[in-house]
C-alpha cells in the first residue's frame, strides 16, 4: 500500500477556470458588473452612514479614523509551557506589538488539569497551558499588566480565568479600575460553531452575566466579552450568516444581562466583538460596515440605550486561518495582506494576522514575526490609516453594506421567532446553517467554481515548503509535575474550603467573582474549579449530526 | 455485497467539527453509510463504534497535535477487539515529521488540508477491507 499524502491531491479542475456567466458573493448575494448612482440612491447620508465618529457609525466610531491612533496590533499566540510563551509575548512586545492576546490550550479550554486523562496528548499544542494562578503568574512575569492590554480567548471557563489574571495584576500593584483588556466570555459562539462548552446553556449565560455585573463595579475599564463570528466563520459560515449570528448572539447577550438585572448601560458599553478577515475584499468591508450600523440601531431602537458608547461597536478581526493553504504556504502571506487590508479599510480597532505556516503547526516566531510586518507595512507605508472610511460613498461598498445589513435583520427574525439564539440553539438551527454552507463551499471548490491558488489552481508539486514548529512532548511531563507540586505544597483546608463555598453559591443567584476569586488566590487549579461547576451544573452535550 | 460502512470519529477535546462534517458528508454521497460519533470520543468509544456498526472504516479528524497518542491506541484497541482489518485513515492537521510513526502502524491514508474530498473517496474505495462492495 503507498502511504497517500499528496500535497497535490487530483486536480480535475481546469489550470485556468472560465470566467463565470454571473458573479455572486460568498454569500451569495448577486452582483452586477457596474455600480453607479441608482445603487445609492436611497441612502439617506446623515441617517444611514454619518460622518465618522456618528450614528450610525456606518464609517466608524471615530471621528478621525486612524488618524489619531492606528488600530491595536494584537498578535494571538501561545503554545508550551507559561515560560515558553511568556518568552514569546515579550520578544512579540520588543518587536513593536502593542497588545497580547492569549492562545490557550485546549485542556485550559475544557476546563481539565493537565494531569487528567482527557488531557493526554493535548497539553501545551494549541496553546499554553495554565491550570493554576502559578502558572499565570508565570505567564505574565515581567509584562506591566498596568500598561499593556491582554486579551484573553477562553470561554467556559473564562470567569476562572479572568480571576487569575486579576489576582496576578494585584501582585504587580496594578489597580483593577485601572487595567484593560478583553476577555472572549463568549459562550454562545462554542454551542453553534467552535464546540468548546462544558456545561449547560443556562448556567453558561449565568457565568457570562456575572463577569458584566463584577466588571461593571470592579473592573470597567475591562472588555467583559468579545461576541465571536470569527469562529462562527472558520466553521463554515458566509460573511453574511457571520454577520447576522453574531449580532444575534450580542442582542441575546443584551437580554440576558438586563434580565439578570443590570441596566443596559451599564454593561453595553465594555461589550466588545470580534470578526474574521476573509478572501471576499468588498463584501468583508461592507460586514464591518453593516456590522456597526446594525447594532447602534439595534442598541438604540430595541433596547432604548441612550449612552453613546453602547451604540458603538467596538471590534477586533483576526484574518482567515482557514483560508490557510498548506500547498505553496508562501502564497498565505500574501492572504493575509488582502485580508488585513479589508480589516483596515473596515475600520477594525484592532487585528491579529495570521503567520503563513498556520495550516502545517502553530507557528515559528519568524513568520509570526513576518505576519505582525504585514500589518506594520500596511500601517506605515500604505497611506491606508491616513483617511477615515476612504472607501465610503463607493457605489458598490455602499449597495453591499445595504444588502448585509438587510439579510442580517432577516436573519435577526428568523431567531427570534425560534424563540431567541439560544433556543434556536437548542433547535441546532445556526449549527445547520453553517454546516450547509461549509458543504457547499467545499463542494464548489472540488467543481472548481471557486479557485484556490496552489490547490485547486495553479498547483505545483515543486513549491518550496517552509520549517514549522514542533511542540515537544516534554511540555506535559513538566507541566504535570508542577501541578503535582502545588498539590503538595499549597494549604490543602484553604482550597477545600474555598472549593466549598464555590459550588454553595453556584447552586444559589449571588455572582460567582467573588469566591472564584478565592479559590484562585488559594491555588485551587482550573481543574478542581471547572470540576465544582460540573458537579452542580452537569454537563453540556450535542447530538452528533451531520 | 453491501456498501462501506465507515465511522467518522472527533477524537481528543478539539471541537473543531467542520472537516469531519464535511467529510462525512461527501462519503455519504458516494454512497457509503457513514455514522458519526460526534465530538470529544476516547479511542475505546470509536472502537467500540466501530465494532457495534461493523465498520469497515474509521476516519479521524485530528486538528490538536494529539494523534501521536490517539492513533496508536485506536490501532491496538482494533487488534486487541480482532478486527485488524478495519481500515484507519486520518485528516488534519499532521506534522510531516510524524508520518513515519503513523506508516509503521499501518495508518497510511493520512490526509492534510487542501485533499480534495474525491481523493479521500477514492482512497477509501480501493483500501477498505475485501469484503466491502465498492460503493
Amino acid at each position: 500500500m503507498n502511504p497517500v499524502r499528496s500535497d497535490a491531491p487530483p486536480n480535475h479542475a481546469p489550470a485556468r477556470p472560465p470566467r463565470p456567466e454571473r458573479f455572486t458573493t460568498i454569500s451569495n448575494l448577486p452582483i452586477a458588473t457596474v455600480y453607479g448612482p441608482a445603487a445609492t440612491a436611497d441612502l439617506v447620508y446623515d441617517q444611514d452612514l454619518g460622518d465618522p465618529g456618528q450614528f450610525p457609525y456606518t464609517r466608524g466610531i471615530h471621528p478621525s479614523g486612524y488618524a489619531g491612533k492606528l488600530w491595536t496590533m494584537r498578535q494571538f499566540a501561545g503554545f508550551g509551557t507559561p515560560d515558553e510563551t511568556n518568552a514569546r509575548y515579550r520578544q512579540l512586545l520588543d518587536a513593536g506589538g502593542t497588545g497580547l492576546s492569549v492562545a490557550f490550550d485546549l485542556p485550559t479550554l475544557m476546563g481539565r488539569d493537565p494531569d487528567h486523562p482527557l488531557s493526554l496528548g493535548e497539553v501545551g499544542k494549541c496553546g499554553v497551558s495554565v491550570a493554576s494562578l502559578a502558572d499565570m503568574e508565570r505567564l505574565f512575569a515581567q509584562i506591566p499588566l498596568s500598561t499593556i492590554t491582554t486579551s484573553m480567548t477562553i470561554n467556559s471557563p473564562a470567569a476562572i480565568l479572568l480571576a487569575m489574571y486579576l489576582v496576578v495584576a494585584e501582585q504587580q500593584g496594578a489597580d483593577w479600575r485601572e487595567i484593560s483588556g478583553t476577555i472572549q466570555n463568549d459562550i454562545l459562539k462554542e454551542y453553534i460553531a467552535q464546540k468548546e462548552y462544558i456545561y449547560p446553556l443556562g448556567p453558561s449565560m449565568r457565568l457570562v452575566t456575572d463577569v458584566f455585573g463584577f466588571c461593571a463595579e470592579r473592573g470597567p475599564r475591562w472588555n467583559t466579552i468579545s461576541v465571536s463570528g470569527y469562529h462562527i466563520r472558520e466553521a463554515g459560515s458566509t460573511a453574511l450568516q457571520e454577520l447576522a449570528f453574531t449580532l444575534r448572539d450580542g442582542i441575546e447577550y443584551v437580554e440576558y444581562g438586563i434580565e439578570a438585572g443590570l441596566a443596559v448601560d451599564a454593561f453595553v458599553p465594555r461589550m466588545s466583538f470580534f470578526f474574521n478577515a476573509h478572501n471576499e475584499f468588498f463584501e468583508e468591508i461592507a460586514k464591518y460596515r453593516a456590522a456597526r450600523r446594525l447594532w447602534s440601531r439595534v442598541m438604540r431602537d430595541r433596547f432604548g440605550a441612550t449612552d453613546e458608547r453602547s451604540w458603538k461597536l467596538r471590534f477586533h478581526a483576526q484574518t482567515a486561518g482557514v483560508s490557510l493553504t498548506a500547498q505553496q504556504p508562501h502564497n498565505n502571506v500574501i492572504r493575509t495582506a488582502v485580508q488585513a487590508l479589508a480589516a483596515v479599510l473596515g475600520g477594525a480597532n484592532s487585528l491579529h494576522t495570521n503567520s503563513l505556516d498556520e495550516a502545517l503547526a502553530l507557528p515559528t516566531v519568524e513568520a509570526a514575526t513576518l505576519a505582525l510586518r504585514t500589518q506594520q507595512i500596511l500601517a506605515h507605508e500604505s497611506g491606508l490609516a491616513d483617511v477615515a472610511d476612504p472607501l465610503g460613498g463607493s457605489y458598490y461598498l455602499e449597495a453591499l453594506t445595504d444588502e448585509l445589513e438587510a439579510g442580517a435583520f432577516e436573519h435577526f427574525k428568523t431567531i427570534d421567532d425560534l424563540g431567541g439564539m439560544v433556543a434556536a440553539i437548542e433547535q441546532g438551527y445556526p449549527q445547520r446553517e453553517i454546516a450547509n454552507s461549509a458543504y457547499k463551499f467545499q463542494t464548489e471548490v472540488e467543481q472548481g467554481v471557486r479557485g484556490i491558488v496552489g490547490v485547486n489552481v495553479h498547483a505545483d508539486d515543486t513549491a518550496p515548503g517552509v520549517p514549522t514548529l514542533y511542540i515537544d512532548e516534554g511540555v506535559a511531563d513538566d507541566q504535570v509535575a508542577r501541578l503535582a507540586d502545588l498539590r503538595r505544597t499549597r494549604d490543602g483546608d484553604r482550597v477545600t474550603r474555598s472549593l466549598d463555598a464555590l459550588r454553595e453559591t453556584a447552586r444559589g443567584r449571588e455572582n460567582l467573582m467573588p469566591k472564584l476569586l478565592d479559590c484562585v488566590s488559594a491555588y485551587a487549579t482550573l481543574g478542581e474549579m471547572c470540576d465544582a461547576f460540573r458537579d452542580v451544573w452537569g454537563e453540556y452535550e450535542e447530538a452528533p449530526a451531520i | 455485497m453491501r456498501n462501506i460502512r465507515v465511522v467518522i470519529a472527533k477524537p481528543g477535546l478539539d471541537g473543531h467539527d467542520r472537516g469531519a462534517k464535511v467529510i462525512a458528508r461527501a462519503l455519504r454521497d458516494a454512497g457509503m453509510e457513514v455514522i458519526y460519533t460526534g465530538l470529544r470520543q476516547t479511542p475505546e468509544q470509536i472502537v467500540d463504534a466501530a465494532l457495534q456498526e461493523d465498520a469497515d472504516v474509521i476516519g479521524l479528524s485530528i486538528l490538536s497535535g494529539a494523534h501521536n497518542h490517539i492513533c496508536p491506541r485506536v490501532v491496538e484497541l482494533l487488534e486487541a477487539r480482532k478486527i485488524p482489518d478495519v481500515l484507519v485513515v486520518v485528516g488534519g492537521i499532521i506534522p510531516d515529521a510524524d508520518l513515519p510513526k503513523l506508516h509503521a502502524i499501518g495508518i497510511t491514508g493520512v490526509f492534510p488540508p487542501g485533499t480534495s474530498m474525491q481523493a479521500i473517496v477514492e482512497f477509501i474505495r480501493q483500501h477498505a477491507r475485501p469484503e466491502a462492495a465498492t460503493s
